[in-house]
This record gives C-alpha cells, structure tokens and sequence, in this order.
C-alpha cells in the first residue's frame, strides 16, 4: 500500500469535511438508458489545481436541495483536466443528477477512502473482472495503469453487462484494445444482434479464459451476485486471496467514519474502503 | 479542598437564571412524565432528583442541526420557476455554514452522561476528520455532573467503568447535601464557571458528607460482572443466528433505544428546500430501522431486526473496542432497558453472550512453560472475527 500518509485527505476547507466544493458540470456523457457519466471541475481554480486523487477513492457528489451520494472517482489521477464519476440512476440523488445539464453546479467531496495498492501490483500482470456499472471503479485503476504501462505485466480486462445496450464507456473500449500487450473480453448475458464478442455469463467466461494466477493480481468489482460468483470462479483457478481486490458499497452518508452506517463489523467502507483484499474480506464480519 | 462552593437549594434556580444571562443552560425539568433536558426556564422549574429520561447528548450533538445552507441565484432543483427561467437553470448556488454555537452549560448532567462524551471524542475528533459543528460545541459546554445519591435497578455504570459520583469530562462534580449543593470543580473551566455571588465557599464537613453519598450509591450498584473478553465472544456469536434471534424477538425496531442512549452517535444527513434556498441538516438516527442500510438497489445488509441488534450490541460491546484502545462504548446508564417497550435488556444480551460463547468454544488448554516448539497446538481457535463460512460480497 502506497504510505499511508501520502494518502490526500480531503480538504476543501480543513476546518469542516462536511463543506463541499462547488464544482460545475462540463461534460455530460450518456453511456447506457441508466447510467451516464459527468466531468466536473471545481470552480475554486487553486482548488482544482491542488486536486489529488488516488485510483479507486470515493467522493461524495451533491445536488443542493436533494442530497449527496457516493462514487468513485473514475478519471485517473493521471488525467487531471476534469473528476469524472459515472452514475447508474437508481434512488433519489442519482435521478436529480441525471437531470442536470452541462453548466449546472454540483458539490463535491472528495477524494474519500482508501484506493487501490497499484505500487504493490507493480511487475505483476493484472486481471480485472468488471461487471456493469462495477466498471467504474476498475476505469480508474484500468487508464492508471496504461498510463503508466510498463510499470505493468500483461493486463486483461474482463468486462461484462447485460446487453450490448448496457455496455458503458463503448467509446473507448477500442482504444483500451489497441494498448500494448493488452486483452479485452467483453461478454453480454444473452445472444443480441450484430453482438460478436462473448456471451455468457462474467464467472464462467472467466472460467472459459482460464487466467494464470501466476505473478497475477485479480480485481473485480460488479453487482453483489456478480462478485460473489467471480470469486468461486477465481478461487477455482486457483488465485488466493491476498491476490483478489474488490471495491465495496455501503449506504452512506458522511464518507468520514462518523455517521456510522456503512459498517461492516468494526470495519468502515468509507474509511477503511472501499478497497478491500479477498484476505481481509475474509477476515471480516459477514455482513455484506 | 480550595474552591469547593456551597449553593443553597433556595438559590439553585437564581444561580441558572444568572448563568442564563451569557450562556446557554440545559437543565433537567419535568414535560409530561419525562424528564428532559431543556433550556433553563425558572417558571418551568428543575426536576434534580428523578434521573433524567434523555440524556443530555443534545447539548453537543443536537438532534437536528443545520450543517450547512445553501441558495441558488436561479430556481432550485425542482422549484417553482418564474417565467422566462427553467428548472434545470441552476447554474448558481451560494453556500453558507452555519453560525458559531453559544457558550453552554449543562446542569445537572449524570455520572453515566458525561462519561459517554469519551465515546463520542475519538469519532467526532478523528485523528484524519474533525467534525467542526461537535468540535465548537465540546469547547463551548461546560458539564456540571450530578452525583447519584441513589440509583436505579437499571443503573449498571460500574459494569462499564462508570461511576455514580464520575468525574471523567465532567467540569464540575455537584452533589446534593442536606441543604444545598457541593459544587466541586473538576477542571479550570468548572472552577471559573463558580464565580457567583450566590456561591459561599464550603464547610470543610461538606466533601466528606458528600463522600459518604458516593460511597453509598457506589455500595448500591452492586458487583459488576467481569467483561472481559466480551469483544472477542460476539465476534464469535456473530454467525449464531439462534442466539441472535432469541435476543431479539420481542424487539419492535422503535429505535427508542438508539434515541435516548448517551453513546450512540449515528446520524443521517438530508437536504430540505422550499424555493430557491433550503438546508443540508444532520439528524440522529437509528440502526434499529431497517431504512438505515437499504440501499438504493434494493440491497439491504441488515434487513432483519436480529441483524440489526446484533449491529447495536456489537457496535458498543466489540466493533467500538477493535478501534478504540477497548473502550466500551456503553456508559451504562440503563436508559435503553428503562425505556424499551418490550423489555429487551442490553445487560442479559451481555452476560448471555458470554456465556453462549464459552459453550461453543472452549479456552484453548493453558500454554506449558516450555519452548515454543515443544507446545501443543492450541484447540481450534476462537473464532474471534465471527467468520464461520466463507462468503465474498453478495
């Protein structure tokens, strides 16, 4: 894990960690009918200038008058025009947002939680197992890592949806396909027309790529059910769990270890996670 | 001792009226059959012998409160709009916090109250996060401390580290005597609060008449239990859906409980707007209600009521301790079993749980002095983090 103390602790004003930045929208981004993406950009220019992140840290996003609600941030650090988080609608703060148009102002706390050991993963060849909107997260660390590629093995990317309809960040699949020494599989859950990559279900499709666990790190993030599959699946091929990572999620509402909800046993997902070994997850409650 | 005061029970309401010039002054008063703490009002009178129904956390922690506001220069999200605007035209939005919070006192605060602050200090002054709004409150409150002269059938502060006539966070220890108060200051802070005119220095017989107070509530608690190792023996319940549900089947999910404990400390934060401005307001809630961990998808963590005691026992008698040096995050002020609707005792969940823990998991043999090498391997672990099967995220 990268010093600890090097971790950016959120700050926009030290005396108060509930007070979100005002940031405005840039870039509003349609991925799929329930998930769209959007680029922010603090509006205290030093504030932006100073904004440091690590891959797989939360933040909170806020519209005014409707609330706050956690996501990762899932632009890479390397990448510092704009703090991108993708949003699947599904409660109340996640509706507002997707009614909000380039222009209109957000508040945003971040970065929050702890983030993804990319310096112990150095050397290693890395396999992320992404499921639906848990693509997010893996983005981050994903882009992280071709950004800084040779620092890295072989990386294969697993990413699975429902439907090719449902596939986020489309766009730039390509392009992720086209970096060196790199593996994509895309997978849909049932046949679709004109579809020519996979179909099947993500953990047998794992399964099928029959991945080495040697010198391999596995990440995995996705619906519940999704996660607790790929992990049997990873299990099955033989990876232990100091070698699998996942990023949780916890109904939250301050994301600073004080409200007290997103507990699992002694263990806070805002503040101890999200990110979390198969090794600790097992060494924890099971409360998931 | 220097600086001890004596104040006349015929001058006890004069004295708050006169604090009540430049502070804020929680007393305890009767509303009903409750006792509560509210703001001193001398035509509502003080309730200074039946224990408190509440505890005074509101004081620091106010069951709602303003943490910020905000007002948007064009229509809200959702507002009403005037012609020529649209909804979705928020591109401006100022933000304000709230203002600094009144110097405080609390009068008349239990033993158990103020020992429940010292749960409240590592979370809300984290060594990462400080929360601002508990923060100014904390250095803005002094604590008077009532000692307890008598205590309750449901008092158990000893099982926990308290104490009848406690001192810890307390500014001031206030113990009633025949005729007034022993007002003795705790800190530099309680000795500049006793500045009053109405305040006599003390007879040299008063601290130990009020000894003998103390000494005779502490005799009346009885023996406590021996804790220890209670962290360790819900972890291993944790898996024991059995015991759990016994536990809590008379639980009606009131969250009663959760409100008038001194230590819980849980919160939700909700945004309220009319027009173009409105407030992002903390309040307390309540893990006892299956609402606190639903998540938007529909997955709830902690969708039956066992889990959810199971969460509320664990938080305060091991997750707490894991984090804080084992603190018990309880101050056994007996509130929750005073006040539970159905009867549900946070003391027999203790002791049973010890109980039940030592039957499934018998200690491992004592260890024989000789090298490590030469030992037996112990009996199968206690399963000290509750894990009994293996299961990922679903």
């Amino acid at each position: 894990m990268a010093d600890i103390a090097k971790i950016p602790v959120y700050s926009p004003d030290m005396a108060n960690p509930y007070m979100p930045y005002v940031a405005t929208l840039k870039e509003v981004i349609r991925e799929t009918h329930n998930i769209m993406t959007f680029r922010v950009v603090l509006d205290d220019a030093e504030a932006m200038k100073n904004f440091r992140h690590e891959p797989g840290q939360v933040g909170q996003l806020s519209v005014y008058g409707v609330g706050e609600a956690t996501f990762v941030i899932n632009s890479p650090p390397t990448r510092r025009e704009f703090i991108q988080f993708s949003v699947m609608r599904a409660g109340e703060v996640t509706s507002a947002l997707h009614k909000l148009k380039v222009g209109d102002k957000v508040g945003v706390r971040a970065p929050l939680g702890n983030h993804f050991d990319y310096n112990a993963m150095k050397g290693k060849n890395i396999l992320f197992v992404g499921g639906g909107i848990g693509m997010a997260p893996l983005r981050t660390l994903l882009l992280y890592m071709f950004d800084n590629r040779d620092d890295y093995g072989k990386i294969s990317l697993l990413y699975g949806a429902r439907s090719p309809e449902d596939m986020a960040f489309s766009y730039e699949i390509e392009e992720w396909r086209k970096t060196k020494n790199t593996d994509v599989v895309l997978t849909i859950d049932r046949e679709a027309e004109g579809w020519k990559e996979r179909v099947g279900l993500i953990p047998n499709v794992l399964l099928e790529m029959n991945p080495s666990p040697k010198d391999t790190v596995a990440i995995t993030c996705g619906p519940p059910i999704m996660i607790k599959f790929t992990l049997q699946a990873l299990d099955k091929l033989k990876f232990q769990p100091e070698q699998i990572f996942t990023t949780l999620e916890r109904r939250m509402k301050c994301g600073i270890g004080i409200c007290g909800r997103c507990n699992i046993g002694d263990k806070y997902v805002c503040v101890d996670g999200p990110v979390f070994s198969y090794a600790e997850l097992r060494g924890m409650v099971d409360e998931l | 001792m220097p600086g001890n005061k004596f104040l006349a029970t015929a001058d006890v309401a004069a004295w708050l009226g006169e604090l009540s010039k430049t502070m804020r002054v929680f007393a305890p008063r009767n509303e009903g059959q409750a006792v509560v703490y509210r703001e001193f009002d001398a035509a509502k009178g003080l309730e200074l012998r039946r224990k408190p129904t509440e505890s005074a956390k509101h004081a620091l922690f106010p069951r709602s409160e303003e943490l910020l506001s905000f007002s948007y220069l064009r229509p809200a999200f959702g507002a009403p709009e005037k012609e020529g605007e649209t909804p979705s035209d928020v591109s401006q939005v100022q933000v304000k916090m709230p203002v600094e919070p009144m110097p405080t006192v609390v009068f008349g605060m239990l033993g158990c109250d103020a020992g429940s602050v010292t749960t409240f200090d590592p979370i809300y002054d984290g060594s990462k996060f400080k929360d601002v709004y508990y923060l100014k409150k904390r250095q803005a409150t002094v604590f008077i401390v009532r000692a307890c002269a008598e205590v309750l059938s449901t008092c158990f502060c000893n099982w926990v580290g308290g104490d009848p006539a406690n001192t810890k966070n307390a500014d001031v220890l206030a113990t009633e005597l025949s005729d007034g108060w022993l007002l003795q200051p705790v800190t530099e802070r309680g000795e500049k609060a006793l500045t009053s005119p109405l305040l006599k220095d003390a007879p040299a017989a008063s601290e130990g008449q009020a000894t003998a107070i103390h000494d005779n509530a502490r005799k009346s608690l009885g023996d406590a239990p021996n804790l220890e190792g209670i962290d360790a023996a819900l972890f291993s319940l944790f898996a024991d859906n059995d015991f759990w549900q016994r536990q809590s089947a008379g639980c009606l999910a009131c969250g009663t409980c959760t409100y008038l404990c001194p230590t819980c400390h849980c919160f939700s934060i909700t945004d309220e707007t009319s027009a173009r401005n409105g407030v992002r307001l903390r309040s307390w809630d309540t893990c006892m209600a299956s609402l606190y961990t639903l998540e938007a998808s529909g997955h709830n963590p902690r969708s039956l009521k066992a889990a959810r005691l199971r969460n509320r026992v664990g938080h305060k008698f091991a997750y707490f301790l894991r984090n804080n040096d084992g603190q018990i995050s309880c101050c056994g002020c007996g509130r929750c079993i005073k006040s539970c609707p159905s009867s549900v005792d946070i003391r027999q969940i203790v002791k049973d749980a010890l109980v039940q823990a030592a039957s499934i998991a018998p200690p491992p043999p004592p260890q024989p002095v000789a090298p490590a090498a030469a030992s037996p391997k112990p009996a199968a672990p206690v399963k000290g983090k509750g894990r009994t099967k293996e299961k990922a995220n679903g």
